[in-house]
């Protein structure tokens, strides 16, 4: 409380590695980066909770985003209007569960999210052709992909609707072996 | 804390969480609803001067009565002091009939610690009191009309008291944050909060004092399942914002009741609990980010990774688990051997095995020497010849030749240990991921790699998975087209067959070569020219560099799948190695029956050159002391061991400067290879045969399978050799430093992984199987050199002894009491020994009988799940038409129903069509899903879906969706499902449907 430096108080802080999978410092380093990403924006002091919000195009230019093919899904998928402008808390939010200690289940979750492109709590044909398609950069024949999407469809659908729920997608994904591994950001 | 938002919170907290949210709660919670709820309305009526009067008044009443008041009421008596003159003087009225009330309390009030909560109590008093007054004066003040009746209605039993006292201090709660913005102080907020808390507490114990047993059962339930909560939190699908906002309710929960709940010395114990537990978790925290802070070159394998993939990073961490394991071996041999005898033995020079001879001085510092491990390091503690037979040294009676012993034979023990429980580890994480069944679904959504941050590697790993679908489309393709399986067959038996010629022709070669390289050894090596001196060396390296190369010519005919064929090219080359080896271990082993044969020659001069040493020098006084001869110019035997020790050890350093050369040369011939590439692709590309750049010029690869078949051998050599060198687990651990950093550096700076696909995670067992037989292959001979050679006569911890391991027969005789002895030898007795080692062969046995009934048990689950889901596919297909049909009926009957019900009784009517409505409602909120709803539901509720994972009941998502229905009554609706049995239950309203 003495020193200058207070970004957050105490309890925010406790709050935050209650609510989060990061510690204090992760937490502080991570206000940093949200801080420089809008330094006119972001002010420095959030022991009130400012309300600011920082749009979509700034926050996937974050070198851990930048080469990420879902990088817009990301985004959109953490925020709460679910345009792409992120909070703070929302900001924490992401990285949290894309850290290293969040557990399958969780990440199951917001990978749904991510691949569900439009957001029907579905992924169907079309989120699948769009996944292969930015996974590929579109080198793929249209019959290839139609092929991959028919044959994941065929694998991961349990319940015959030719679209994959969330029951669908996490039977299938927490027997992956590489989810883990690969579904989390370093920062 | 927001204070804005505690203000919001403070006054719904309770409200918000009984009326909607947290259903769970509520039940338990009834009666304190009932309090707040009137509070409620009654924060909405009364105005804040009103309040605001009030809390002046009690404090500045508290303050004159205690005279120990903070500061902080001071300040707020100061400031409202002026705006209720009206009110103090009522209040000084009615303090002396109150002081009579309660003299009680107050005496006891001034001694006790817990002052506050008395405080606490009196200042209810006084509100009462105030309160009724009020009530007297009404016609004074209209304004308050209201709220005094609302104060004063209430009965004035017991029971009302205690509830009126959370109505009082939601009072307080709202004005606090007034007042701190106000006066913008924190030390008052602090003071206030500390009251409130109080507070809270004495209201909790209020309440609690009414309910009933079980009704306290269940608060403490609600507590728990509110602790729960707090911990579980963080793996929440929620936004911040609400985990926030339910974390400080939960805690401000638990915190209320919890403290409450334990009364008198039990609080306090629990207060100590809980802190004490968040220090525990604090440190736990810390611990773990200790433990990742540890890992070494972390950081740099993660940058690799995110370069080059998963399959060179698993190249490093192989590297790095070995380096783990040479770091354990290094640490029993530094410090139960070589610390203690440099530190307590006999120092360097006292005696001729610790000192450099005669004929070795001069050239015993010189660098080409100590490289080969000759001079003075060849008598250091490097070696086994340096030790002393000595029983017991120093002041510790360090037993050194029983500690060289044990820590030989722990080295061994615990690297089999080690090897074997990784691959037991490594097996089990396979068995979880080698199903097939996902490989299009895994690959989309599982082979993007969201660590990559690097553009290039970005690029790469698009073209990477593009090949991967393609690879994994053709192969699907082909599958379906099964082409000519007795071509490929007779393909493959061929290529064994030429690999095996090979194996065999190349063996016998090497073979051809030691015999005549022993040949050329017995006859003096000086009669012959460099070939004939090196042939061994150069064939064995001819070898290994074309027969690799005919191997992958030859595995082109099997037409495996990428993956597998590595894996058979990989084997190939081990056996080749493994013929190399053996050579090797072979030539050691003649080389160590000359050094014998040598030494029995020394032996007997030895006896000649000590009596003519006798004779010579002292011919008269054979009492005396045997004369000092300086141990330089003692003669001594050969030394086999350290022979042995060195020769194991040159030939590993040897792999130090393979490396080190051998990343120069990558380096040197790539930054002049880019170049050239640079310069000649440019311009000779169009006018050449071939294309340059994909073709022989290009980027060398990093070959991940060479570089562990490397790894893997020069630890062979070292488990080898380390009984005789205790130095060379060192010595590979400087090597396995060395390379780390060098080939890092050197994929960092211009290698390209290998174009083939190679699977780190299925591939590690193929890696600790080959460690395991090179293990197994190494410990071999040295363990025949142990059991069937008597050690040196002069050299070693041994000597003397016929045997290495008499030393334990030894040790028992001499340092144990004789009933051991006698024990151990009844032990070590043939008839004691062959039943256990049956017993053993019989646990095994019987141990592998049932892993493999498990093993088919899970293969038939496997298959029952898989049908199962199969079944549930079509099952649900047509529950899905079924359902869609009776959808349809149900409209149209209900349709008419309603049309003749009209006709009928309005009673009637009304019931009929409220139940009708229910059950669609129900029903369409269960199957068809509102976008919007349905992400509600998915959001805000626990995955209920998660515990279940293949062979999901269908009812279980409309159970879910119906969930959350807007309004009221889809929320009592929910609840009775609840209560009927949660999934059937909404099962049941969905087959409802249809008789409707």
């Amino acid at each position: 409380m003495g020193n200058k430096q207070t970004i957050f108080t105490d309890e925010q802080l406790d709050a935050y590695q209650d609510c989060t999978f990061f510690t204090r410092k992760e937490i502080l380093r991570l206000h940093g980066r949200y801080h420089e990403l809008a330094p006119h924006l972001v002010p420095m002091d959030y022991t009130n909770d400012p309300d600011v919000k920082i749009p979509l195009a700034l926050i996937v230019n974050m070198p851990e985003l930048k080469e990420n093919p879902f990088r817009d899904r990301i985004v959109e998928s953490f925020s709460e209007d679910g345009h792409g402008n992120l909070s703070f808390n929302d900001f924490v939010d992401m990285f949290s569960v894309l850290s290293e200690m969040a557990p399958r289940e969780l990440k199951a979750i917001y990978a749904f999210k991510i691949y569900d492109f439009n957001v029907d709590n579905y992924i169907c044909k079309e989120d699948l052709e769009k996944t292969l398609n930015k996974l590929t950069k579109e080198e793929l024949t249209p019959e290839e992909v139609n092929l991959v999407c028919e044959k994941a469809i065929e694998e991961a659908d349990l319940d015959g609707d030719n679209k994959l729920s969330f029951a669908d997608f996490e039977n299938m994904i927490s027997r992956a072996p590489d989810f883990l591994s690969t579904f989390h950001i370093r920062i | 804390m927001p204070r804005h938002k505690l203000i919001a919170s403070e006054s719904d907290v309770s409200i918000e969480v009984d009326e909607g949210k947290d259903n769970e709660f509520s039940l338990y919670y009834v009666e304190v609803e009932e309090n707040s709820k009137g509070g409620k309305e009654k924060q909405a009526t009364r105005d804040g001067k009103r309040r605001r009067a009030r809390n002046g008044e009690v404090s500045r009443r508290r303050a004159s009565e205690k005279r120990t008041t903070n500061m902080a009421n001071k300040r707020a008596e100061k400031k409202h002091e002026k705006h209720h003159k009206t009110t103090r003087k009522e209040g000084e009225r009615h303090r002396k009939r109150q002081r009579r009330r309660i003299a009680d309390e107050e005496e006891a009030e001034e001694e006790s610690s817990k002052e506050k909560k008395n405080i606490k109590n009196e200042r209810t008093k006084t509100l009462k009191l105030e309160d009724e007054k009020e009530k007297d004066v009404k016609k004074k003040r209209k304004k308050h009309v209201k709220n005094q009746e609302d104060d004063a209605n209430p009965g004035k039993t017991k029971q009302k008291d205690c509830q009126d006292v959370p109505l009082k201090e939601k009072k307080k709660k709202r004005k606090k944050p007034e007042t701190t913005s106000e006066s913008e102080s924190q030390s008052e907020s602090q003071s206030e909060s500390n009251s409130d808390s109080e507070a809270k507490d004495n209201q909790a114990v209020g309440v609690l004092g009414s309910l009933t047993p079980e009704e306290l059962e269940k608060l403490k339930e609600a507590v728990d399942e509110r602790k729960k909560l707090i911990t579980t939190i963080k793996g929440k699908p929620w936004p911040m914002k609400k985990k926030l906002v339910i974390l400080r309710e939960s805690q401000e929960f638990v915190e209320k009741y919890e403290g409450a709940l334990g009364k008198g010395k039990g609080r306090k114990l629990y207060a100590y609990k809980v802190l004490m537990m968040k220090k525990w978790m604090k440190f736990e925290r810390d611990l773990e980010n200790f433990k990742t802070a540890c890992i070494p070159w972390e950081m740099k394998i993660k940058e690799i990774e995110s370069h080059f993939g998963s399959s060179v990073a698993s190249y490093f961490i192989f590297l790095r688990w070995m380096y783990g394991i040479n770091m354990i071996l290094f640490g029993l041999t530094f410090g139960l051997v070589m610390v203690p005898e440099a530190l307590m033995g006999k120092p360097y020079g006292s005696m001729p095995r610790k000192t450099v001879p005669r004929e070795e001085e001069a050239s015993a510092m010189n660098f080409a020497v100590l490289w080969d491990f000759g001079g003075y390091a060849k008598y250091s503690v490097l070696f086994y010849g340096y030790y002393n037979n000595q029983r017991a040294i120093g002041w510790l009676k360090f037993r050194m030749p029983l500690s060289y012993f044990l820590v030989g034979v722990g080295t061994v023990a615990y690297s089999y240990m080690v090897v074997i429980r990784t691959m037991a580890r490594n097996a089990n994480e396979e068995g979880g991921g080698d199903d097939t069944s996902f490989n299009f679904s895994w690959k989309t959504f599982t082979s993007w790699d969201y660590l990559i941050g690097n553009p290039e590697t970005a690029d790469n790993k698009f073209a990477s998975i593009t090949t991967s679908f393609k690879e994994a489309i053709v192969e699907e393709q082909e599958s379906r087209k099964d082409d000519n399986i007795h071509l490929t067959r007779f393909l493959r038996v061929l290529a064994n067959f030429l690999v095996l010629c090979c194996l065999a022709g190349s063996g016998y070669l090497i073979y051809f070569v030691v015999r005549r390289s022993q040949k050329f050894a017995l006859e003096g090596l000086e009669n012959y020219g460099w070939w004939e001196r090196n042939e061994v060396n150069m064939v064995m390296s001819l070898l290994g560099m074309f027969c690799p190369m005919l191997f992958d010519v030859i595995s082109t005919l099997e037409n495996y799948h990428p993956r597998i064929a590595l894996q058979w090219q990989l084997g190939r080359i081990f056996a080749l190695f493994l013929g190399n080896l053996y050579t090797f271990i072979i030539a050691l082993m003649d080389a160590i029956q000359l050094k014998r044969a040598e030494e029995e020659i020394v032996k007997k001069n030895m006896t000649i050159w000590q009596a003519n040493l006798y004779n010579g020098t002292v011919p008269d006084n054979s009492t005396a002391p045997p004369i000092t001869v300086h141990p330089a110019d003692v003669p001594r035997g050969p030394c086999w061991e350290t022979m042995v020790g060195q020769v194991l050890g040159k030939s590993s350093s040897e792999f130090v400067r393979l490396i080190i050369s051998d990343t120069m040369t990558t380096y040197i011939t790539l930054l002049i290879g880019d170049f050239i590439r640079a310069v000649l692709v440019r311009f000779l590309n169009n006018c050449w045969c071939w294309d340059l750049e994909y073709g022989f010029p290009s980027y060398s690869e990093f070959d991940v399978s060479g570089n562990v078949l490397g790894l893997i051998f020069n630890q062979g050599m070292i488990w080898m050799g380390a009984f005789y060198a205790p130095c060379l687990p060192a010595l590979n651990l400087l090597r396995l430093h060395v390379s780390m950093y060098l080939q890092c550096w050197a994929v960092m700076c211009c290698n390209v992984p290998q174009e083939r696909v190679f699977k780190a995670s299925g591939s590690n067992n193929f890696y600790m199987a080959m460690l395991l037989v090179i293990l197994f292959l190494s410990t071999l001979p040295a363990i025949y050199t142990i059991v069937s050679f008597p050690p040196s006569f002069d050299c070693g911890p041994f000597s003397g002894k016929n045997r290495m391991f008499d030393v334990i027969q030894e040790t028992l005789e001499t340092d144990f009491p004789a009933w051991f002895g006698k024990v151990f030898s009844y032990a070590s007795n043939p008839g004691l020994v062959l039943p256990f080692l049956l017993l053993l062969v019989l646990a095994i046995y019987y141990l592998q009988s049932t892993s493999k009934t498990y093993k088919r048990v899970n293969m038939e689950l496997k298959k029952k799940l898989q049908t199962q889901n199969e079944e549930n596919k079509k099952k649900n297909k047509l529950a899905a038409l079924k359902a869609a049909n009776e959808l349809e009926q149900a409209r149209k009957a209900g349709e008419q129903r309603s049309n003749s019900a009209s006709d009928l009784g309005v009673n009637e009517e009304s019931s009929s069509l409220d139940e009708a409505g229910h059950h669609r409602q129900a029903g369409q909120n269960g199957r068809l899903i509102h976008p919007s709803q349905s992400q509600h539901a998915q959001s805000s509720e626990p995955p209920v879906s998660s515990t279940h994972t293949t062979t999901r009941p269908p009812a279980s998502r409309s159970h879910t969706a119906s969930g959350h229905l807007p309004g009221t009554d889809g929320h009592a609706l929910w609840l009775h499902c609840q209560k009927n049995g949660s999934q059937r239950g909404a099962g049941k309203c969905h087959g409802l449907l249809c008789p409707v």
